[in-house]
């Protein structure tokens, strides 16, 4: 019981911690794209066309996960080249992308989705209980860690982390000593739509194998106030995401076993949580103020 | 090849007027662009948009009770973006002011009065006013983030209406359906033409504009609001309060929003449903930029995108293209607005490669010269 749980668990998390991670590189950047929910969806959608059209579930992922990095450079051309206004503009690819999304997925409603296996490692996978949650899993979950893990080094060990978090507290400072702030910040912006573009395609290949208009339910914006919650750190992402990830499952079982609530109270549980998450992480102003990339959402214009 | 920016001295007063023109323009050059993709004749597809909804009496009327809600979320959300506070959850506040002021005719349906109307009209503001407040609380007790909170309500708001009207507000006759009794003579927001779709409404809206535009134009409010948002600091000096700014704006675009609820559904559906709002709380969103957060403009842009969901059901019903392509327009629309506003701050520059950087300077030093001429 506990690892049928666990193990769907794993599954609700995996999207908002990928989503969430690559939100966070952009904002280490000193970029605030709000428009997390509209490459997802995008991912989703493009994740299950992809999957359809090849047969492939990797194939589809792959497709996914190009789609919202594609989709990420209109925000990334408006903002950092037009330097429009970043919360409006992440509102619009938010807008366009559940627009274009419930367009392009018009011809995929109803239709069975291809899913994506498990890598079953043998002999290891078959070990009770950390057989099936540690070696059973499917590509993503592993792929999710993999990017927590290099998001973390890159952020903190490396060169390219130091000169990324640099622009993302002092963009001018960075600018004077020779950094292109907008190349750094592009390169960031199309890592986040990567990220959740994977996260998207997750949610249609893997989740839900099957496309449903809207359906990343508010997830991108979860994954935005992840990323607060985790006080741009990376490690913190991965507590955050399973947190939510057992709040949504947690809805399903209290419904299975028949507690006498509405589902509609349940369902808003993930909702709830995350304003309650956010309000308990930001009482603590030192905390937050300390961890907030400082230029975050400032426009940047090179000075000559 | 690279664009560059070069500030302009000062604002393009051209440029502000024209931006949104030059975004309608350039959202209806890729709709064609995109009606073509997709196989169908771009040019009958553009008149059954934007040409065909405004050539007979009745959809005139169907475009001015869409554009009622959108105008009346609009010019509140203008004011809280221009004080850069960020309500993003209009729809929430909309869904919730359609529930408060559902309460009379849901619990007193037999009270027949010339007051049931404006009671239910002003719970409707009191509701949505009341579920802007839970974010701007939150925001000032406790410094969270005022888009995610705000966001995250419409969703809690949306699931409490789908339990209300499955569960206690369920209509007894209506053969389980997921609906609440149908709104009684009394509580149905009157047309204005005798039976078409156009209801009161949209004297709500002219007269909300009307407030809007006078209260930033002329009062001392406004000119908080404008200094507020500028710069807090600035707004500090002036002896004007942040917090109590970001509450006025969140009540005031939550008000406005929830009337919007409940004029829609008691003028438009007349009951309580599941879904009672095509996107209005998130259009508007789209509104308020298109109308440059000028009361004036935001009741032309409401009228604009109102065109967009008619022009969508239109184009659907006489050349079989997808409802969903009115969203993609309405997206795209905020993208070019938002390019197109670039353009009042700064002139574009195409440049072969990153080199001359000197002469540019000289350049830039000869502009207000250039200007005076």
């Amino acid at each position: 019981m506990f690892e049928a749980i666990l193990l769907t668990v794993i599954t609700a998390a995996t999207p908002l911690m990928i989503a969430a991670v690559g939100e966070l590189v952009v904002e280490r950047s000193g970029v605030l794209n709000l428009g997390v929910e509209g490459m997802m969806i995008m991912g989703a959608v493009m994740g299950f066309a992809g999957a359809q059209w090849t047969g492939s579930a990797y194939a589809g992922i792959l497709i996914g996960t190009l789609s919202g990095a594609a989709f990420s450079m209109l925000f990334a051309f408006l903002t950092l080249t037009l330097v429009a206004n970043q919360v409006a503009t992440g509102l619009a690819l938010t807008l366009l992308g559940l627009g274009l999304s419930g367009m392009i997925g018009e011809a995929f409603v109803g239709q069975p989705g291809i899913k994506l296996t498990a890598i079953d490692i043998p002999v290891l996978s078959d070990i009770p209980f950390f057989g099936p949650v540690l070696f059973g899993q499917d590509l993503i979950v592993y792929a999710s860690f993999a990017l927590i893990i290099g998001v973390a080094w890159f952020l903190f060990k490396t060169r390219g982390g130091l000169t990324l978090r640099g622009v993302g507290d002092n963009h001018t400072s960075a600018h004077s000593l020779g950094i292109s702030v907008i190349k750094v910040r592009y390169l960031a912006v199309l890592f986040g739509g990567a990220c959740a573009g994977l996260a998207g395609s997750q949610l249609s290949v893997v989740y839900t194998p099957q496309w449903v208009e809207n359906m990343t339910a508010g997830r991108g914006w979860i994954a935005l106030a992840l990323v607060v919650f985790a006080s741009w750190r990376p490690w913190r992402i991965v507590a955050g995401a399973y947190l939510f990830g057992a709040v949504t499952i947690a809805q399903f079982h209290a419904q299975a076993i028949g507690l006498k609530i509405p589902s509609q109270l349940l369902s808003s549980l993930p909702y709830l949580a995350t304003i309650l998450v956010l309000v308990l992480i930001s009482r603590n102003r030192r905390l937050t103020l300390i961890n907030t990339p400082a230029a975050l959402g400032k426009p940047f214009v090179a000075e000559r | 090849m690279q664009i560059e920016l070069v500030k302009r001295p000062d604002h393009s007063k051209l440029m502000a007027i024209a931006s949104p023109f030059l975004a309608i323009g350039l959202t209806v050059f890729f709709g064609a662009i995109l009606f073509a993709a997709t196989g169908h004749n771009p040019l009958r597809a553009l008149y059954f948009y934007f040409i065909e909804p405004l050539t007979a009496a009745w959809s005139l009327e169907e475009l001015v009770s869409k554009a009622t809600p959108l105008v009346l979320i609009g010019v509140g959300l203008a004011v809280c973006f221009m004080s850069n506070t960020w309500n993003i959850g209009a729809e929430g506040q909309y869904t919730f002011g359609a529930i408060a002021g559902s309460i009379i005719p849901v619990y007193f349906w037999e009270w027949n009065s010339f007051l049931v109307l404006p009671m239910m009209m002003i719970m409707g503001m009191i509701g949505g006013a009341a579920y802007a407040s839970i974010p701007a609380f939150l925001k000032n007790r406790f410094g969270t983030n005022e888009i995610l909170t705000s966001l995250m309500l419409v969703y809690v708001a949306g699931l409490f209406l789908d339990w209300l009207v499955r569960g206690p507000w369920r209509d007894p006759g209506g053969y389980n359906f997921p609906e609440s009794r149908d709104f009684t003579e009394a509580s149905i927001l009157p047309s204005l033409t005798g039976n078409g779709a156009m209801h009161w409404g949209a004297v709500f809206a002219l007269v909300a504009v009307i407030a809007m535009a006078v209260m930033l134009g002329k009062s001392l409010k406004g000119f908080e609001v404008r200094v507020l948002g500028q710069s807090a600091r600035a707004g500090a000096f002036a002896g004007f309060s942040r917090k109590k700014m970001v509450y006025f704006a969140f009540m005031l675009s939550g008000a406005l929003a929830g009337l919007a609820g409940i004029a829609t559904v008691s003028g438009t559906v007349q009951q309580l449903q599941p879904v009672i709002s095509p996107g209005y709380g998130f259009t508007a969103i789209i509104v308020a930029f298109l109308g440059r957060l000028n009361p004036i403009g935001v009741l032309i842009a409401g009228l604009m995108l109102a065109l967009t969901y008619l022009g969508g059901e239109a184009a659907q019903v006489t050349m079989g293209i997808s409802d969903k392509l009115a969203r993609v327009f309405q997206g795209m629309l905020l993208f070019f607005v938002l390019g197109c506003d670039t353009l009042i701050l700064y002139k574009l520059r195409i440049v072969r490669s990153h080199g001359p950087h000197a002469p540019l300077a000289l350049h830039e030093n000869l502009k207000p010269a250039e200007e005076a001429l």
